[in-house]
């Protein structure tokens, strides 16, 4: 269950409409599609879970694999663990 | 020229003050000029406005930041503003009780400085008793649950240490490590004789890190920054002057970088005397070198200039005598040979050229000396 790393921040930034993430000396500006996954990224939703309710909540499918692919690059970037 | 983002970092220096004397200091040669201290109310007010301007990471730096006895209440204030915190210490002065305080504040983030992974050479450069100390403060920042930084400034003097340097990162359970190459501003120019590596000690040192992270990968991060001297190209300074970027100095003056205020022919607003709005988007000091429209050749015309965006205003004034001129670390500079003389020299061993002047410490009274003179 995918969790956003200790010392990393998720938080929604008005002045550059987007969210970012924050971490020592350093922000990510995240797009939208990122957000949404790292949003759920709380350490108590399965992958599954994240992919099931991004397809009910943006009713589309077949996500799980876009997904699958970002949580790889987030974990390589440490913005997650497990 | 199109509007400039926000302000996204804010380097809150709040005090010149240090209880170190480190020999390549980036604060102005000039720090011990008197000028008066922003008072708390004044640093809420620069806290509440960057932030309405976008800043989401703020750094409290100095001199020491913990010689502020208000340290705690402004990372308090930063912190409810909803910004990313990080403290910038040499951690004299960073006791346990101060610890605990600011983690109830809400610092997110504590980068401890060390000169060496000595005893002998920490304490040479800093001119102080410190190493000790800093070694129990490394071990009381894990013990309160911060994610640390080391940051120790890389020369000549050191350079040779970066094996051990990295040991002892890894020992005191650092997250991430800084070898950052000293950078030939303020206390540095003035001893650069004495602080610049040779090219073999630099490529010494770049193999031991690549070498570390072969090993044992992505554990702790470190990032490896050389001396600009050894570029062919010059960065891109502050990822470009008045674009992410705000230091405000403990007299209240805003700056786009740390060390700009030595520049002259600008005059840099001071946060008493208007709203960061203004002086983010329309005071002179941060409109000059905005863009690329200040250009001269060989910049003007450089299909690079949009890369690198002329370099460093700074190192232009200090090796070319002018702010506006490309940054002599280019080889398409006309002043290179300025920084290649200087290379040349650190290439000789240290009995094969006495320095021309003493190794200079950063103290009250060498700043009042040579400010003076």
């Amino acid at each position: 269950m995918p969790r956003i790393t200790r010392h990393y921040r998720l938080q929604w930034e008005a002045v550059q409409d987007c969210h970012v993430l924050l971490y020592p000396e350093g922000m990510v500006k995240l797009n939208r599609s990122a957000a949404e996954i790292l949003l759920r990224c709380d350490g108590t939703r399965t992958v599954a879970a994240i992919v099931a309710e991004l397809e009910q909540a943006f009713d589309t499918g077949g996500l799980r694999s876009e997904v699958e692919d970002f949580l790889g690059h987030a974990r390589h970037q440490r913005w997650i663990d497990a | 020229m199109a509007t400039p983002g926000p302000p996204l970092w804010l380097l809150a220096e709040l005090t010149y003050r240090c209880p170190l004397h480190c020999a390549f200091c980036y604060n102005p040669i000039d720090f011990a000029d008197g000028k008066q201290e922003l008072s708390t109310e004044e640093w809420l007010r620069v806290l509440r406005e960057a932030r309405a301007l976008g800043s989401v990471q703020c750094g409290f730096s100095g001199g020491e930041p913990m010689l502020r006895a208000d340290l705690e209440r402004l990372v308090g204030e930063a912190h409810r503003l909803g910004y990313y915190t990080n403290l910038l210490t040499s951690g004299v002065g960073l006791d346990e009780r101060r610890m605990a305080a600011l983690r109830t504040s809400g610092l997110d983030h504590i980068q401890l400085s060390f000169q060496d992974s000595t005893r002998e050479v920490n304490d040479f450069l800093s001119s102080t008793r410190t190493f000790d100390l800093k070694r129990k403060v490394a071990a009381s920042i894990k013990r309160h649950g911060y994610p640390m930084v080391l940051n120790v400034v890389i020369h000549r003097l050191n350079v040779d240490h970066v094996d051990r340097i990295i040991a002892m990162a890894v020992e005191l359970g650092a997250e991430y490590l800084e070898l950052a190459n000293a950078q030939y501003y303020a206390w540095a120019h003035r001893n650069r004789e004495h602080l610049l590596p040779s090219r073999e000690q630099l490529q010494r040192a770049d193999a031991v890190v690549e070498d570390w992270r072969r090993r044992s990968g992505e554990a702790m991060r470190i990032y490896h920054v050389v001396p600009d001297y050894y570029e062919a190209r010059p960065k891109r300074c502050m990822n470009g002057w008045g674009n992410v970027f705000l230091t405000v100095t403990p007299d209240g003056t805003a700056l786009p970088c740390h060390t700009a205020r030595m520049l002259p022919g600008l005059a840099f607003p001071n946060v008493r005397d208007g709203s960061l709005r203004e002086i983010w988007y329309a005071s002179e000091g941060f409109n000059r070198y905005r863009g690329d429209g200040w250009m001269k050749e060989p910049c003007r015309s450089c299909p690079e200039k949009t890369l690198d965006l002329g370099g460093c205003r700074c190192q232009a004034y200090l090796l070319a005598g002018d702010p506006a001129a490309a940054d002599p670390v280019c080889t398409r500079s006309p002043e290179r040979a300025r920084v290649d003389a200087a290379i040349e020299r650190a290439q000789q061993p240290d009995d094969g050229r006495p320095p021309s002047q003493p190794l200079v410490f950063r103290t009250p009274k060498a700043s009042r000396a040579l400010a003076g003179g």
